[in-house]
């Protein structure tokens, strides 16, 4: 038997919108400004909104909080795409993304702030609740976009992680079911180069996430994440992919986590100012703004109306959050099974008599 | 009406299920065209079809966390482990999701789904193939546990299980899978969770058992000559401590027999919720004949480690005696 190559594999990379502002103009993908415009003022939203929610740790007024600035461009022009019926599975980090879908984001300060209502989406929206152990909640929507497709529905799940979940085995479980059964699933991994204090290469040997997805025999690619372009782009493919019944894609989005691993941690233990300003210099925001400023889509006073009424936004939101009525201690017992059990009865009893 | 195993009325369970409910789909390894290790799903794929009855890749964690996946879309899974030594890998979906996804949604999502697991000991299999991890799941929230001692407990609950809103673990006996028929009607009939079965009536004591460990039970009570209540438990979680309190009540003595090891098992819970409701009535301390606090051995020791009749006749005497 002489050696031959099986199989040969090309792992690709896409970037639109540069650190500069500048777009490649054979890669444009057209877009309107009002939609250009709007996942601008989402992302704007979703920073100030993240700013917020560490202010409001800092002062007692809610729980842990995971920071998502930086990757707002990974999560804004993904879950913006999602459309009734859709699915979508966040880890822990997805604040912008859970804003784009749609979600109130005082529910995103409920829950933070230690109640599980803020979890309780609305009945036409498919959010799935926070999921906290790394990596385990791709595989739910492995099950629930086959669902959809063993109902010959269009609707799609998109499931967000991180870099450290790709480590987990749940993480392959899911791809290696989702190629398997041809899952309209999205796999959209936010490398953001640090699990806590563990950098990227303690993760995997492999030059790529993205990669990963080639041994599920389902495609993979490495977009630049700050590129609020190359993820719409890439995530829009995706879509249409799993929506054609192509099944499953993995796309990484190469980005960083400015903030702290989550408001209990002190990120300068474990890496460099340095490395820190460089990633600053290819903020996915700004770029965004030159880039529609330059090309006559934006201008100082379309700025200045956008972050007066942004700021008149947050105060509702934290207005919404602080009158939410406090959870009941019912509602620790109420919703383990559709009918209490006699015990959970007589425990609550015994709690609240 | 018809005389099934255990397995048989395990197996007509599914076959009407997917028939009346186009929503039941089957998952797990080996059982499609093989009908299952066991042959538990035996026929199933030749009836459903692929989409339905889906030998799914080698992975427990997956196929339990893509089963919430489906239950919370629409279906109602039931999904196969395996053997119980497999439950392991599939642990950390059950604990940390199966159980909690109502309360964690405030109601927004549940998963109607079945893990049906074969466990146990007494069919001498090698490692990690008879266990008893009831223990772990009945003291874990949000999930039910559930373990037919008879062909006509099996397909009663079974059906009860699948139509139950909330997660089931459903345990089945392994040992006693061909152990002996009982007529089953082919009927829909449910057995309700939550309720033990009271297997016979007397006056002395009351012996209470789960899972293949009720016929080691009543072996015993004939050997030991005593006019007991013999209960089995059938539901683990939610347990039925209104019919254990009744029966203590009137007899004043308890043996509990348990297959899983000592330390923490269900047996525990039983004596805990005696002393708390009928802790007067008793007329001798609540015996407990159980596993050991060992690894379940290989076959050679397997029987030294199950409960045998005589070490319950043992404590029934002891019991009897004090
Ligand atoms: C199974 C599990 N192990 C450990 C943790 C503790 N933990 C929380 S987040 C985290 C790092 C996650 O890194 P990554 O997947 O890259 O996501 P990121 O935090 O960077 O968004 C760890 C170790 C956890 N939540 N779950
Ligand atoms: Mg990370």
């Amino acid at each position: 038997m002489p050696r031959k190559t099986l199989a040969t594999f090309r792992v690709s990379s896409l970037s639109i919108l540069d650190a500069a502002g500048k777009v490649d103009p054979n890669l444009d993908p057209k877009l309107p400004a009002k939609t250009l415009q709007q996942m601008y003022s989402l992302m704007v939203l979703a920073r100030v909104f993240d700013d917020k929610a560490i202010a409001l740790q800092r002062q007692g007024r809610i729980g842990t909080y995971a920071p998502v600035k930086g990757q707002e461009a990974c999560q804004v022009p993904s879950a913006l795409q999602l459309t009734k019926g859709d699915w979508l599975f966040p880890a822990f980090r997805e604040a912008a993304a859970t804003i784009a879908f749609g979600i109130p984001p005082e529910r995103l300060l409920q829950y933070w702030g230690g109640d599980e209502q803020g979890s309780k989406c609305a009945a036409d929206k498919n959010l799935f609740p926070v999921s906290i152990p790394v990596g385990s909640h791709m595989l739910h929507a492995v099950g629930a976009s086959w669902a959809a497709k063993l109902r010959k529905e269009k609707a799609i799940a998109l499931t967000y992680f991180g870099d450290g979940a790709t480590s987990e085995g749940d993480f392959h479980e899911a791809m290696n079911f989702a190629g398997v059964f041809k899952t309209p699933t999205i796999f959209l991994c936010q490398n953001n180069q640090w699990a806590i204090s563990v950098p990227r290469e303690r993760q995997t040997a492999a030059a790529s996430l993205a990669q990963k997805a080639i041994a599920y025999g389902i495609p993979g690619m490495q977009v630049d994440g700050n590129d609020m372009l190359a993820v719409y782009v890439a995530t829009k493919e995706a879509i249409a992919r799993a929506r054609a019944g192509e099944g499953p894609t993995l796309i990484e989005c190469f980005t960083y986590r400015i903030g702290d691993h989550t408001t209990s941690d002190d990120a300068t233990r474990y890496r460099t100012n340095k490395e820190v300003a460089s990633w600053k210099k290819k903020d996915p925001i700004d770029r965004v703004r030159t880039y529609l400023s330059a090309n006559n889509m934006w201008d100082e006073n379309q700025e200045k109306q956008l972050q007066l009424n942004t700021a008149a936004q947050l105060d509702k939101i934290v207005q919404a959050y602080e009158t939410f009525p406090k959870p009941k201690i019912n509602d620790m017992f109420d919703y383990l099974y559709a009918q209490p059990t006699q015990e959970l009865v007589q425990q609550k009893q015994e709690l609240t008599s | 009406m018809t005389n099934l195993t255990l397995i048989q009325a395990v197996n007509q369970a599914l076959q009407q299920e997917m028939k009346r409910d186009p929503t039941v789909m089957v998952l797990g390894e080996d059982v499609g065209k093989n009908g299952g290790v066991f042959r538990a799903t035996e026929g199933l794929w030749q009836a459903f079809g692929d989409e339905r009855v889906v030998d799914t890749p080698l992975a427990e964690s997956g196929i339990v966390g893509v089963s919430l996946g489906l239950a919370v879309n629409g279906f109602k899974p039931v999904a196969e482990i395996q053997f119980d030594g497999f439950l392991a890998p599939a642990f950390d979906q059950v604990i940390s999701h199966v159980g909690r996804i109502r309360n964690r949604s405030r109601g927004r999502f549940h998963a109607q789904l079945v893990i049906r697991v074969p466990y146990g000991g007494g069919i001498h299999a090698p490692e990690h193939h008879s266990e008893s991890p009831e223990t772990y799941f009945v003291h874990t929230p949000g999930i039910k546990v559930v373990i037919p001692s008879t062909p006509y407990d099996a397909k009663g609950l079974l059906l009860a299980a699948i139509r139950d809103p909330d997660p089931v673990l459903f345990f089945e006996p392994k040992k006693i899978y061909r152990a002996f028929r009982q007529e089953v009607p082919e009927t829909d009939y449910t057995i309700p969770i939550g309720k033990a079965r009271l297997v016979k009536q007397g006056h002395d004591i009351t012996v209470i058992a789960w899972g293949a460990q009720v016929r080691t039970a009543e072996q015993a009570v004939v050997q030991a000559k005593v006019d007991a209540d013999i209960i089995d438990l059938r539901t683990l979680s939610p347990l039925d401590t209104d019919t254990v309190i009744n029966s203590v009540t009137k007899t004043g003595r308890c043996v509990i027999v348990q297959e899983a090891p000592k330390t923490c098992g269900l047996a525990a819970e039983v004596i805990a919720r005696i002393n708390e409701r009928a802790l007067l009535s008793l007329e001798a301390p609540v015996a407990r004949v159980t596993g050991f606090d060992t690894v379940m051995p290989l076959s050679r020791l397997e029987d030294s480690y199950l409960p045998s009749p005589e070490r319950v006749v043992k404590a029934i005497k002891k019991t009897m005696e004090f």
